[in-house]
């Protein structure tokens, strides 16, 4: 009976010893040579693995920082969305260059197609994401620029910081957002966008996508821009431009004068986070107020 | 023993509740929406503007592209507006809109009912003015018919098949097509056979449709070649590749065109119309399209202008909108759900289905009890539980390794799952996306 | 009019939901039912019941309690394992030890794995198992069949099985021969259902009538039974070819213990059997083969729920491996 316990103590013993002196030396032969700046610049970085910068993980743009950095002595074009400025600028200083300074970014959903504003005609079934219902229909609205509210891009989010909002049907984005871009990519409409959170987090923006006249515009939605071209006119700062029936705001050039707020016939123009204005003081500011309806007639004249 | 094919397949309801009414004439409605894009490939560019005076049977848009076809106007009058108006697809896109004034057709176009049956034209014409009159497959794909007759360098094509199958429930237009233009038929399969080079071919019917079967076969009796063979009833028996293999038993390569196996596929209602087209003149403007639905109070088969708007077809057969929750254009088992009652009848519309509301909802989604009739069920041998499961969770390489571009969205897979769960909506989501990464890979 | 619902196709739908499939089989195991409770009277039903409503409010426990998801109980599948479980234990089970094996049953092979559809092994079977290996004494001591309400369970008249009396009497050096008066007439009373076992498994002729009705209505396909069968035949008609004495014919594999049982109802299930034919077929063979190596060459004299558990854990690999033919995958011409 000892015997065994003896030679099972033993064999195995030796086998460990053995097993351990060949993977010892194996490691020594097949040593990867790495830089050891690679590991300092990761645990700078959030460990995320989100994808924001454009590349597969943290890892690969440590990997990618410390090449450029080495190579170039620049780290111009790389960027982690999720720590900001001052990761990069820890990094910056980890590898002993500059750092330039970037806007913080967030991701603004630019379609304000809620049920009150963009009634639903028909009734959608079926597999729950944009991308099907997208090449199956315009939308429950008819608007087929508009969001479709099934959540691709609340599915796509992995910072928790974009959800459906149950009443609106459309998806809203909180603080915890990184602005690493998933969401824009998943919305098979280019609903979203970056935007520059701007000063004391205000922001002003077309809420709207619409491509289409005036006419079947405002038909599906009394929120849609319906590229009249007044608030181009009004722009003091030339900060906005008119593309197919469609205004955008460049947020470098925006001033946040709200002048194109006030302009918008349709409320298309949404300001967030201003304080309320003392002539309109309407509660929940931003919120697209009841349409005017002179610029819109005459815009569908227009077109007729 | 009746013929059929062998993987997979199902049986729906038939309901072909108008399949004893004949077709008639629906009258002119006042408006009609023609969309410069009813086929498969480029649209056509318009050839007409504001104002315009048109007959019908003018061309007024033109397809430029090698996989397009040209739109003709459906009735006599003044164009009204070039705009984009709501069609099948579910989104805007444009057409040419015509206010109707009386019926006025090109002087070229032979109207009176008599037969045709010499054929003049060779072989190239016959191509030419298949093109030129915008024939387009009538069975729903919409495929220009033209193209189909040119077959590629190193191919051969052996045999014509005619599919008067309609193997989709509820649908009847072939079906009374072939009962009341039989003899036309014949002389439209005689024409693509020329225009093919081939010498054999076979129109293949379900025998849940006798009285055509029999009167096919009477007028194939003195046909040199031509051959009607009952199938038995299984769907989906009109697809191109199960058709052949229940015909001739040869079965297309996956990825690859029927003409590797020597087979065209033709339907019946393209053979009229290429019959109308070749011997008559006349452009397809016209098609029938079977109007039925359990809230439908006189299921019918319309001859209709193409650009009708849905709702005249609708208001005519006595639809009951009521207790409608869906409206349908084509068959229950591939038709598109509409999304307005403007939506205009475009040449692939074989049908307009109206469901009623207790009936348009899906049923409660379940888990997968992995009870395996979706494999049982589908037609080319794929696994649509897998694929399903694998496009939910973004494994595109994975389901292209399982052969989702094999997928024909046929649809039987969702009708038989007893969990209800979309596995064709999936399907799609994924054969979009495969599609999309193979098209990257080849750049 | 309201709106118009928009779908992608098809429209229109079997008329199947995976209720009727599951209340298909709960029908289906009605005749067996009838007769369990004939032969093995109060003791019978006191089992179906007990096990049926343990199975269903473990199952609603875990899932308002424990997992906080809804609560699909009344959606046949704990039904189906309750009863497949009461049709695997001896009819005068104590109430406890069967509440454990509905609980192992449910909460173990059930819902550990994420509920229904999801689970890689029969629940009744792991439960059945658990029971077999934690209580050899009460799940082998079979009380001996007596028509219908005649004494209380209680008596402890205790008969072996067909099975058990010709391993004892195999592995104390009788031959097959020595041995068959000692078991009942098997082509009669076997069928009909006269010998001694779990409840379930006494009628061969009652389950067979469950199972057609369950391959008309096509809740389940031919696959797996008769790929089972056959190999159950083949495999233990080879032996018995070989040598008469040492091994009884295949009709009495056939109609003892579980064997249709697992035939007709466990091995079928579809949520733990392979879902291509194909597979089907494979997981049918591998079943038979076992159950007749268990049986013949085993420590157990019964091996029809190791079998199926052992091919349970390879039905991921038999997916993998045995994919339905693919249309234009031979190109012929």
């Amino acid at each position: 009976m000892n015997d065994v316990v003896i030679y099972a103590v033993v064999s195995l013993s030796v086998i460990g010893v053995a097993s351990a002196v060949i993977l010892y030396f194996v490691a020594q032969k097949f040593k990867v040579f790495e830089d050891p700046a690679i590991d300092v610049v990761e645990k700078a970085l959030p460990g995320a693995n989100c994808g924001g910068c454009g590349y597969a993980g943290c890892r690969a743009f440590a990997e990618a920082l410390v090449r450029s950095g080495k190579e170039k002595q620049t780290l111009e074009g790389l960027n982690c969305p999720v720590g900001g400025n001052p990761v990069m600028a820890e990094i910056a200083r980890i590898l002993g260059l500059e750092a330039e300074e970037k806007e913080p970014q967030i991701a603004v959903v630019r379609c304000n197609g809620t049920p009150a504003n963009a009634p639903h005609k028909v009734a959608f079934e079926g597999a729950t994401t944009c991308y099907f219902a997208h090449s199956l229909f315009a939308g429950e609205s008819g608007c087929p620029y508009g969001c479709l509210g099934l959540g691709d891009c609340v599915a796509a989010c992995i910072f928790d910081a974009i959800h459906m909002d149950p009443e609106t049907g459309l998806p809203v984005v909180n603080d915890k957002c990184v602005a690493c871009g998933a969401c824009v990519d998943a919305c098979p409409r280019n609903i979203i966008e970056l935007r520059n959170k701007g000063k004391k987090d205000r922001r002003i923006y077309v809420c709207c996508v619409n491509q289409e006249k005036g006419g079947p515009a405002r038909k599906n939605c009394s929120v849609a821009c319906i590229g009249c071209g007044k608030c181009v006119k009004v722009c003091p700062f030339d900060a906005i431009t008119m593309e197919n029936n469609l205004a955008y705001i460049d947020f470098e050039k925006c001033k946040l004068c709200r002048k194109c707020v006030e302009e918008c016939p349709t409320g298309a123009i949404l300001e967030i986070n201003f304080p309320p204005r003392k002539a309109a003081a309407q509660p929940g500011e931003g919120k697209p107020e009841k349409v005017p309806s002179e610029g819109v007639e005459k815009n569908e004249n227009s077109n007729a | 023993m009746l013929k059929t094919f062998k993987t997979g397949g199902v049986h729906p309801e038939e309901y072909k509740l108008s399949g004893s009414s004949p077709i008639s004439v629906l009258p002119l409605p006042e408006k009609v929406f023609i969309p410069v894009s009813q086929h498969l490939g480029a649209p056509a560019k318009v050839l007409v503007k504001k104002g315009d005076p048109v007959k019908a049977g003018q061309m007024i848009a033109r397809g430029e592209a090698f996989i397009s076809a040209h739109i003709h106007s459906s009735v006599s009058g003044k164009v009204s507006r070039i705009d984009e108006v709501t069609d099948p697809s579910g989104y805007r896109r444009m057409a040419v809109i015509i206010d109707v004034e009386g019926d006025e057709w090109e002087e070229h176009i032979d109207r009176s009912q008599e037969i045709v049956r010499e054929i003049t034209l060779d072989q190239k014409g016959i191509i030419q003015k298949i093109n030129e009159m915008g024939i387009v497959g009538m069975g729903g794909a919409t495929f220009p018919s033209h193209v189909k007759l040119m077959v590629p360098e190193g191919k051969k094509a052996e045999i014509l098949i005619i599919n008067g199958v309609e193997c989709e429930p509820y649908l009847t237009s072939d079906h009374r097509l072939m009962l009341e233009r039989g003899e036309e038929i014949m002389v439209g399969i005689r024409i693509l056979m020329k225009g093919l080079g081939v010498t054999r071919a076979i129109i293949g019917i379900e025998n849940n449709k006798p009285d055509a079967v029999n009167y096919m076969k009477s007028l194939a009796a003195g046909e040199d070649g031509i051959d009607v063979v009952p199938l038995k009833v299984k769907y989906p028996q009109g697809a191109e590749k199960q058709l052949i293999k229940a015909l001739i038993n040869r079965e297309v390569p996956s990825g690859r065109l029927p003409i590797e196996v020597g087979a065209i596929v033709h339907n019946v209602g393209t053979a009229f119309a290429v019959y109308e087209a070749v011997q008559k003149n006349k452009p397809l403007f016209e098609r029938v399209v079977t109007v039925t639905g359990k809230t439908v109070k006189n299921p019918s088969n319309f001859m209709v202008r193409i650009g009708t708007p849905v709702s005249h077809l609708i208001s005519s057969a006595g639809g009951v909108l009521e207790e409608t929750g869906k409206i349908i254009a084509g068959g229950p088992m591939m038709g598109k759900a509409l999304t307005s009652l403007d939506v205009p009848v475009i040449k692939g519309t074989s049908g307009i289905l109206l469901i009623r509301s207790d009936e348009s909802r899906r049923v409660e989604q379940n888990t997968c009890i992995r009870c395996g009739r979706c494999i049982s069920a589908c037609p080319m041998g794929l696994e649509p539980w897998l694929l399903g499961k694998l496009i939910s969770h973004q494994e595109y390489e994975r389901a292209e390794k399982e052969r989702i571009m094999d997928c024909m969205e046929c649809g039987s897979c969702h009708f038989i799952c007893p969990a209800g769960i979309p596995l064709l909506d999936w399907i799609r989501v994924g054969k979009s996306r495969v599609g999309q990464i193979i098209r990257s890979r080849g750049k | 009019m309201d709106a118009l619902v928009v779908s992608g196709s098809p429209h229109v739908h079997a008329d199947q939901s995976v209720k009727k499939v599951m209340y298909g089989v709960v029908y289906a195991m009605i005749p067996a039912m009838l007769v369990s409770i004939y032969f093995f009277g109060l003791g019978a039903v006191r089992v179906l019941l007990v096990s049926v409503i343990a199975c269903m409010a473990v199952e609603y426990i875990i899932q308002k309690y424990l997992i906080r998801s809804e609560v699909t109980i009344f959606d046949g599948s704990a039904i189906i394992t309750g009863v497949l479980l009461a049709f695997n234990v001896p009819g005068n089970l104590p109430t406890l030890i069967l509440v454990i094996g509905a609980i192992v049953a449910i909460g173990v092979g059930k819902m550990s794995f994420g509920g229904l559809g999801k689970n890689v092994f029969n629940p009744a079977l792991v439960g059945r198992v658990f029971l077999l290996i934690s209580f050899p004494v009460q799940m082998t001591t079979w009380p001996v069949p007596k028509p219908l309400f005649a004494a209380a369970i209680t008596d402890a008249i205790t008969g072996p099985t067909p099975l058990g009396i010709l391993k004892e009497g195999l592995a104390a050096g009788k031959t097959v021969q020595e041995l068959m008066p000692q078991l009942p007439d098997y082509v009669g009373n076997l069928m009909t259902g006269y010998q001694g076992g779990c409840i379930g498994e006494v009628s061969a002729l009652a389950l067979i009538i469950g199972a057609a009705y369950m391959l008309i209505r096509r809740i389940i396909t031919w696959h797996v039974p008769v790929s089972y069968l056959l190999s159950v035949v083949i495999f233990s008609g080879i032996l018995w070819l070989s040598d008469p004495t040492m091994y009884v014919d295949p009709l009495f594999h056939l109609v003892t213990g579980g064997m249709m049982l697992g035939i007709f109802y466990m091995a079928t299930d579809m949520v733990s059997s392979p879902m291509s034919p194909k597979g089907q077929i494979i997981f049918g063979a591998g079943c038979g083969i076992i159950t007749i190596l268990i049986r013949v060459f085993g420590a157990y004299p019964e091996g029809v729920s190791f079998a199926i558990l052992i091919m349970n854990a390879f039905v991921p690999l038999i997916d993998r491996a045995f994919k339905p033919v693919r249309f234009g995958e031979t190109v012929k011409r």
